[in-house]
């Protein structure tokens, strides 16, 4: 059985499923109930400065999209940081910290850009226990426009000062979580990095609008008939989370920095890709909101399993195992040539391959008698449309053409020799090869 | 109080509340929220199966993804643009044979997408709008004859009165609707279904309908022909082919269609008398209909016997099995050869048969079935030609339905070609309305 024990910049975990600073990690009451369910570490919900709490809106907080059957493809918030007091907050860390000893316990904090009020809180924090903090840079609504959350994490001098202060403040490893709303990943990293930080968890939420009723002309979530711009996460988000999450992993300069990946994570796969692409664990929240802490039985199981199936011990033998193959457009081999190929006794002659070929790409799919889809080799560039809108598993499969064969298409013969655009004959820029 | 065990043919078999019970939809109409689920499972293929095999064409990728987008009227319009019966179709096409066999989720998963229940959803929300989708062209002055209030003359005179011409429908029955109305099994098209469906149909205004009027019974095709500008023919068949087996004139021997036609009308279905052992001769759906109908009324003992093997039967695997499931017996390479009974029918006597190049022939080994009541639904026959050009018993056409005759029309169960089909009976008026109105225009 494999050992899904995580030890993520020093905190231990039993797993490394981890439950978002997120409304599931809001009181004692919801912690204790994932810590029972398995979940291997938590992320409290953002902690705010001590006097009268935050204010939240009193009508809907959470707009959504869906995918066929009302599967949640996204949820959007506009929920801010915690609502309660900074005490309550602060005691019932204490609680859940002392009867749950081996579980992760970080709490996530946001308190205005002066060095007075991180220097003030983060002793309180400190003396519940917790294992770290997290500092929310990345809150994209309410927060941000007071100059918190997100305003903070798109000025990279911001977080290097803030982690800087914090570094020098307390004993707790420091966690700087990203926002993606931002050009370039790899600078608000760095920041954190020159600023001392121990990690990163990127993403936070997309500033996102879900939906608009038509009726109303309001967006969606809407309040009073209004609508402002929220944080949206969930499966959607999850291909520019781990494009952001192998940016950091491969950048010369933050490589090596410990990475907790969010972003859409719902199922032990989506884990393993994230950790693959460099991310030491994983954190959790809009799954967990869609279907309840259960799912991370599902997380553990399926971990473990594939874990036994390829032959990796702990959770270290494969985080950043994909790394080195993300690369940059111009080393991706131009001598690589493959064709589409249809399984015809797999197809089930819906056409979709042909409709998307046909229409918008390469009309390089023949219709023939009897609703017969195969591939005209000569047209093919093997863009992988027809793979992808096939509703058929391993229908359609993209094969490469052998050493020496002659593509119909170039009617160029086929080399196992790689080449790439820097030395490609058609780039001004190519430095002749050696 | 009878029962089922009750002998002879009695009303009143099952309590009322338990007949109303067996009557009632056969499939319950989607929710909203099932719809959506069911629209989903469509994978909007290009040029697909299912609108292929449709005999009406109905683009059902379309109209299902405007399901799936919220619009079931505009699904429903897209419904009806080809087939005005849509909503009927729905509940009685053999969707298993036709757009649902054909379906790739079919091939895929053995599963398709619940196409006829989807149709019947969009259609159900547009009709209970009470609105007509449809506006008539201006008028045209050119005035048609339709004869026959069925299927295909209801298809014939909407597309007419919907191009502008004035149409004058022709039933003989005291109602329209023909086997809509009156020939199929009353499970499949509860609350009045196919009336209430004839009076939206009218909506698109320009048909007049006269009741009580037949070729040959107030109506010649010589005076339609001078009276209107063209005629169609939707007259249907309204014999029903002899059993030719002795002693089939013994009271207890009817006409199927005439047993579902009486249960269609009937006020009150408990007053419906129905035999204790009932046997069906035949294998097309009508057999199924009066089979399962007569079960659903009471009856303790119901066998549809068909002559052929189980592969050559008329009536649908689903149908079948629908049979089965209510308790009907099949028995299959069984044809009638006498009926023996004292003025009544007591029992039918069958012989198997072997089917040997085509040809059927008795193998001689003989059985008896007690019966108190057989329903012969082995074929209807045309019983008006106008002295039209016939061909295979029914009305020779080409085309788009036009008969030996200038300026007639024909389509649907009367005409040649088709397969006795609601859906194909729509299709081939419409088909001939569109061929009628470009030879009046010009």
């Amino acid at each position: 059985m494999a050992d899904l024990r995580s030890d993520f910049i020093g905190i231990k975990s039993p797993n490394p499923f981890w439950l978002a600073s997120a409304p599931p990690t809001d009181k004692e009451y919801n912690v204790r109930r994932a810590f029972e369910a398995g979940w291997g570490g938590v992320v409290w919900k953002t902690l705010g400065e001590a006097g009268p709490p935050i204010v939240n809106v009193n009508g809907p907080r959470y707009g959504v999209v869906y995918g066929a059957d009302r599967r949640v493809l996204g949820i959007n918030n506009i929920e801010l940081i915690t609502d309660r007091p900074l005490e309550v907050n602060l005691r019932e860390i204490k609680a859940v910290k002392r009867d749950y000893p081996d579980r992760a316990m970080v709490v996530s904090i946001m308190v205005p850009c002066e060095e007075s009020a991180w220097k003030s809180i983060l002793p309180l924090v400190e003396e519940t226990g917790a294992d770290g903090i997290e500092l929310n840079f990345g809150c994209p609504h309410g927060m941000s426009e007071r100059g918190m959350g997100a305003a903070v994490g798109q000025v990279p001098e911001y977080i290097e000062m803030v982690a800087r202060w914090c570094k020098q403040s307390t004993r707790m490893p420091v966690i700087v979580k990203l926002t993606p709303n931002i050009t370039d990943i790899r600078y608000p990293a760095r920041a954190a990095m020159a600023g001392g930080a121990d990690a990163v968890s990127l993403i936070n939420t997309v500033s996102s609008i879900t939906s608009v009723n038509l009726d109303t002309m309001s967006p969606e979530p809407s309040i009073d008939g209004k609508g402002s711009h929220g944080g949206f996460c969930g499966p959607a988000v999850k291909p520019i989370a781990l494009n952001m999450v192998a940016d950091i992993a491969r950048d010369a300069e933050t490589r090596g920095l410990p990475i907790s990946g969010i972003g859409g994570v719902t199922t032990w796969r989506d884990a393993a890709e994230f950790m693959v692409l460099g991310a030491g664990n994983v954190q959790v929240c809009t799954a967990v909101m869609t279907y309840g802490f259960k799912i991370v039985q599902e997380m553990i199981s399926g971990m473990s399993q594939w874990m036994d199936e390829k032959g990796y011990e702990s959770t270290a033998d494969f985080v950043g195992r994909a790394v080195p193959n993300v690369t940059d457009w111009q080393y991706l081999n131009l001598n690589y040539v493959a064709k589409a190929k249809i399984d015809q006794d797999a197809c089930i002659k819906c056409g979709r391959c042909y409709a998307a070929c046909e229409d918008t790409s390469h009309q390089a799919i023949a219709m023939k008698e009897g609703r017969v889809f195969e591939v005209i080799d000569a047209e093919c560039v093997a863009c992988n449309l027809c793979v992808d809108v096939c509703p058929v598993e391993d229908c359609i499969t993209m094969e490469r053409m052998p050493d020496g064969a002659v593509d119909p298409r170039t009617d160029k013969v086929v080399t196992s020799d790689y080449a790439n655009w820097t030395t490609h004959p058609n780039n001004p820029a190519a430095q002749a090869a050696e | 109080m009878p029962n089922p065990m009750t002998p002879g043919i009695v009303p009143g078999r099952l309590p009322p509340s338990q007949i109303a019970e067996n009557f009632g939809d056969l499939h319950t109409p989607y929710a909203p929220h099932e719809a959506a689920v069911a629209a989903d499972r469509c994978y909007f293929c290009y040029d697909a199966p299912c609108v292929t095999a449709c005999p009406t064409a109905i683009d059902i990728p379309l109209f299902i993804r405007q399901i799936q987008t919220g619009t079931p009227e505009a699904a429903a319009r897209t419904i009806f643009e080809q087939n005005i019966l849509g909503g009927m179709c729905a509940r009685v096409c053999p969707t298993e044979t036709l757009c649902e066999e054909a379906c790739v989720r079919e091939a895929a998963e053995g599963k398709p997408v619940e196409i006829g229940r989807l149709q019947r959803y969009a259609t159900d929300v547009l009709m209970e709008t009470g609105d007509h989708p449809f506006e008539r062209a201006a008028p045209t002055g050119k005035a048609v004859a339709v004869v026959g209030a069925g299927p295909a003359g209801l298809a014939c005179a909407h597309r007419l009165a919907m191009k502008g011409h004035a149409v004058t429908l022709f039933e003989a029955k005291a109602r329209p609707g023909g086997l809509n109305e009156f020939g199929i099994a009353a499970y499949k098209a509860t609350d009045s279904f196919a009336s209430r469906e004839v009076d939206w149909l009218l909506g698109i205004g320009g048909i007049t309908v006269e009741t009580g009027k037949m070729l040959g019974n107030g109506l010649t095709l010589e005076g339609l022909t001078s009276e209107f500008d063209a005629v169609f023919l939707g007259v249907g068949l309204g014999g029903v082919n002899a059993l030719r087996a002795d002693g089939e004139d013994k009271a207890g021997v009817e006409d199927a269609v005439a047993f579902i036609a009486d249960l269609r009308q009937a006020e009150d279905l408990a007053a419906l008398p129905v035999g204790r052992n009932v046997v069906v001769i035949g294998g097309g759906m009508t057999a199924v209909d009066a089979a399962v109908q007569s079960k659903l009324l009471g009856a303790d003992s119901v066998t549809i016997a068909y002559r052929r093997s189980r592969d050559r039967m008329g009536a649908s695997r689903y149908e079948q099995d629908l049979a089965a499931s209510h308790g009907v017996r099949l028995l299959f390479n069984a044809m009638p050869v006498a009926v023996h009974g004292n003025g009544s029918v007591g029992e039918i006597e069958l012989e198997y048969t072997v089917e040997e190049d085509g040809a059927l022939k008795g193998t001689g080994e003989r059985f008896r079935l007690a019966a108190d009541q057989v329903f012969k639904a082995i074929g209807q026959v045309l019983t008006t030609d106008g002295g039209l050009t016939l061909e295979g018993g029914k009305i020779a056409v080409t085309g788009a339905g036009q008969t030996s005759v200038a300026g007639v029309w024909a389509g649907g169960d009367c005409a040649s070609g088709g397969d006795d089909l609601t859906v194909t009976a729509v299709a081939e008026g419409r088909d001939a309305a569109e061929d009628i109105h470009k030879a009046l225009m010009g």
